[in-house]
């Protein structure tokens, strides 16, 4: 994924690099905007008080961010092993299913009971997922990205069928199952704030949001201090090395690839258990997607895909009240963002090197003079 | 008789159906040949529709939206070219990009521009591709059972339905009879070996990217005002990635793409024939059994269990001259 390392200072080439690209990816953003007949920067001003500048809009960016980072990780491990899954949306699907069985058959449950069951049926259900485009790829030799690609609108048919015929709640407007229990839902968040005199209002923040951060965690320590996470890192750099190192290729695509399915899978708690209280269709709303744009810009590292998928966060909620509040610029705005954003840090990441690049020889040239 | 006549209604809506398949996996066919994966199709294509919703509604000329589509979807390859030939990014990364763009661009500026939700005013008459009627439609539906073929499967259909046809034998010489042809499919197998033989490899994968783009913009242009009167918002709905699956179920070859798309169209046209009749000896079949299927059977020949789907040897492979 990366291009030539070690010309640039660390600092820069994860710092610098990436706001660059950034600003790219905004400034075209920014014609956009421009192109519709809005001001950009009135835009930038409405997004940032929507998305900070008071408490409910800061319990909204977060709740966002929590989907983001469970699917910015997941894109990341697989990354790190050198794989592109881009079957997150899929992964994180199935999970829902998952999560809503367990809720189901434990409704009324107190929800601190039912979560544990909740992370494992999620987790499960979305490593099952990634598991078979895994296994094709390590055993069959098939390519990872059309295999989890197909298993994106698989993973859509099998819910709409499951959903109409046997889990939907009978003569319902859509199809959906019935609402949880009040007591199975995760809290809001609210109340474990409130104390604190921070007010979230309505917001579907949730402590799902915790579970996030720890799974950033426990990635960062799986691929900087963990054996199997050395492994993976040794094979998605050189494959050939690896196989030469001892390392089994077929073992560390599918184990990667699953906790990959894994990780997307977990943004069901945040949704299904959190936030909707029932499973329904396309509740993951692209937020697998978003995982690619946010594991390129945090460059794969778990401290890097948290702010990203903040920012992420800051971008969808900001955009839902630039939609209130100027009706030509859609909630679409946001997606186009997202694409400029994979653009600028991912498919044209040597873009602004190369000139950064001189720029550092010529400043240490000078420096040595 | 009458099973005749109620297959060739079918087969002729399996035919309309399969004609953007065809088109974005002639496109993608194109791209990959030459070394450039392109998992874009979906976005030029909506990018495309769009293009020539607007520009039909605007101009009330069917011709000018498909001039507008065909440029629009050949910006978005270029985009593309200059990402995975110049720049040497990461090709799949680049069209999950175009992707985003092409969806939110198209439902954005669809809005700011036309206030419809999204949608491009409906259009009728000459912003249109209106059916043509081939040599003795009208005796041969009079004629009725066989007659219906001609008239339902092979008549009637607009001008890009035979232009996509035609697409196929002029890819299959183009690409396996002329000169450029077998360079471009050098260039996806083994560029340095073109390279030395002083040909530009760049030169050769933009021109099959602009190519894919032409493709693209033809299958846009048939979504938004040939089969339909006017674009909506995400009308491509994984078209393109069907065609994706299409082109590697038929192996990267032309006839066998066609085929594909075939089988493809014909079962989303059983499916919605069916929509939920009784299917003799297995009962009543969901009808997301056919809509899963392209995906299923993909997966399955990807993983080896029907034949072999082997790339181009250097698809996905930036090219990066020795030093």
């Amino acid at each position: 994924m990366s291009g030539s390392r070690g010309e640039l200072p660390p600092l820069v080439d994860y710092l610098v690099v990436p706001a660059v690209n950034l600003t790219l990816a905004f400034l075209v953003s920014g014609l956009v905007v421009l192109a519709i007949g809005e001001n950009p920067l009135a835009a930038v001003r409405i997004m940032l008080s929507g998305a900070l500048g008071y408490a409910e809009g800061v319990g909204y960016t977060l709740y966002y961010t929590t989907n983001f980072i469970f699917t910015g990780l997941a894109v990341a491990v697989a990354f790190h092993a050198g794989l592109f899954n881009i079957g997150a949306e899929g992964q994180a699907t199935m999970a829902g299913l998952g999560v809503a069985v367990v809720c189901l058959a434990f409704d009324g449950a107190p929800w601190w009971l039912v979560l544990p069951f909740a992370v494992a049926a999620a987790a499960l259900f979305g490593a099952g997922w990634a598991f078979v485009p895994g296994w094709a790829q390590a055993r069959r030799g098939s390519h990872i990205v059309i295999t989890t690609i197909m298993f994106n609108f698989i993973a859509a048919t099998v819910m709409v069928y499951l959903l109409v015929n046997v889990l939907g709640k009978p003569g319902a407007m859509n199809p959906e199952t019935r609402t949880f229990a009040e007591a199975t839902r995760l809290p809001p968040i609210r109340d474990m704030l409130l104390p604190l005199g921070f007010d979230v209002g309505t917001s579907p923040l949730n402590p799902s949001f915790f579970l996030a951060c720890l799974a950033a965690l426990l990635v960062w320590l799986l691929i900087w201090h963990s054996r199997l996470g050395y492994e993976m890192r040794v094979f998605g750099f050189n494959p050939t090395a690896a196989v030469y190192a001892g390392i089994d290729p077929a073992r560390v695509v599918m184990i990667a690839m699953m906790i990959s399915g894994a990780l997307a899978g977990l943004l069901a708690v945040n949704e299904v258990m959190g936030v909707q209280n029932r499973l329904l269709l396309e509740f993951v709303g692209g937020a697998g997607f978003v995982g690619i744009a946010v594991a390129l810009m945090g460059r794969a590292h778990p401290l890097g895909i948290v702010l990203a998928a903040f920012l992420f966060g800051v971008l969808y909620q900001g955009g839902a009240e630039l939609s209130f509040e100027r009706p030509k610029i859609s909630r679409d705005m946001v997606v186009v963002i997202q694409g400029l954003v994979i653009l600028f840090a991912g498919a044209l990441e040597h873009l602004a090197r190369p000139p950064l690049v001189r720029l550092f020889r010529r400043t240490r040239l000078a420096a040595e003079a | 008789m009458e099973f005749v006549e109620s297959a060739a209604l079918v087969l002729g809506s399996a035919v309309r159906l399969s004609v953007p398949l065809l088109l974005a996996c002639l496109a993608g066919l194109w791209s990959e040949r030459s070394g450039v994966v392109d998992i874009g199709l979906e976005g030029k294509m909506l990018a495309a529709a769009f293009a020539a919703g607007a520009a039909a509604a605007v101009t009330g000329s069917a011709w000018l939206g498909l001039l507008a589509a065909i440029l629009t979807a050949i910006a978005f390859s270029l985009v593309h070219g200059f990402a995975s030939i110049s720049q040497r990014g990461n090709q799949i990364v680049s069209g999950v990009a175009i992707n985003f763009v092409a969806a939110g661009l198209t439902a954005l500026l669809g809005q700011a521009w036309f206030a419809q939700g999204g949608r491009t005013p409906p259009v009728q008459g000459d912003a249109r591709f209106q059916p043509i009627d081939l040599p003795g439609e009208v005796a041969a539906r009079a004629a009725g059972g066989f007659g219906r073929l001609w008239s339902e499967v092979v008549s009637g259909h607009n001008i890009l339905v035979y232009l996509a046809f035609l697409a196929v034998p002029v890819t299959w010489y183009a690409l396996g009879r002329t000169r450029f042809g077998l360079r471009l499919r050098a260039v996806g197998e083994n560029p340095h070996a073109v390279d030395t033989a002083g040909i530009s490899v760049a030169g050769l994968r933009y021109a099959a990217v602009v190519i894919a783009g032409l493709l693209c913009g033809l299958a846009g242009t048939y979504l938004a005002i040939a089969q339909s009167a006017g674009f909506i918002r995400d009308m491509t709905a994984g078209k393109g990635f069907i065609a994706l699956a299409a082109l590697v179920f038929a192996k990267w070859r032309p006839v066998p793409a066609m085929l594909t798309c075939l089988l493809f169209g014909l079962l989303d046209a059983v499916a919605i024939r069916l929509q939920g009749t009784p299917l003799p000896v297995v009962g009543p079949v969901p009808v997301q059994v056919f809509q899963a299927l392209p995906y299923v059977l993909t997966v399955v020949l990807l993983a080896g269990f029907i034949g072999r789907a082997i790339p181009p040897r250097a698809s996905g492979v930036p090219y990066t001259k020795d030093r």
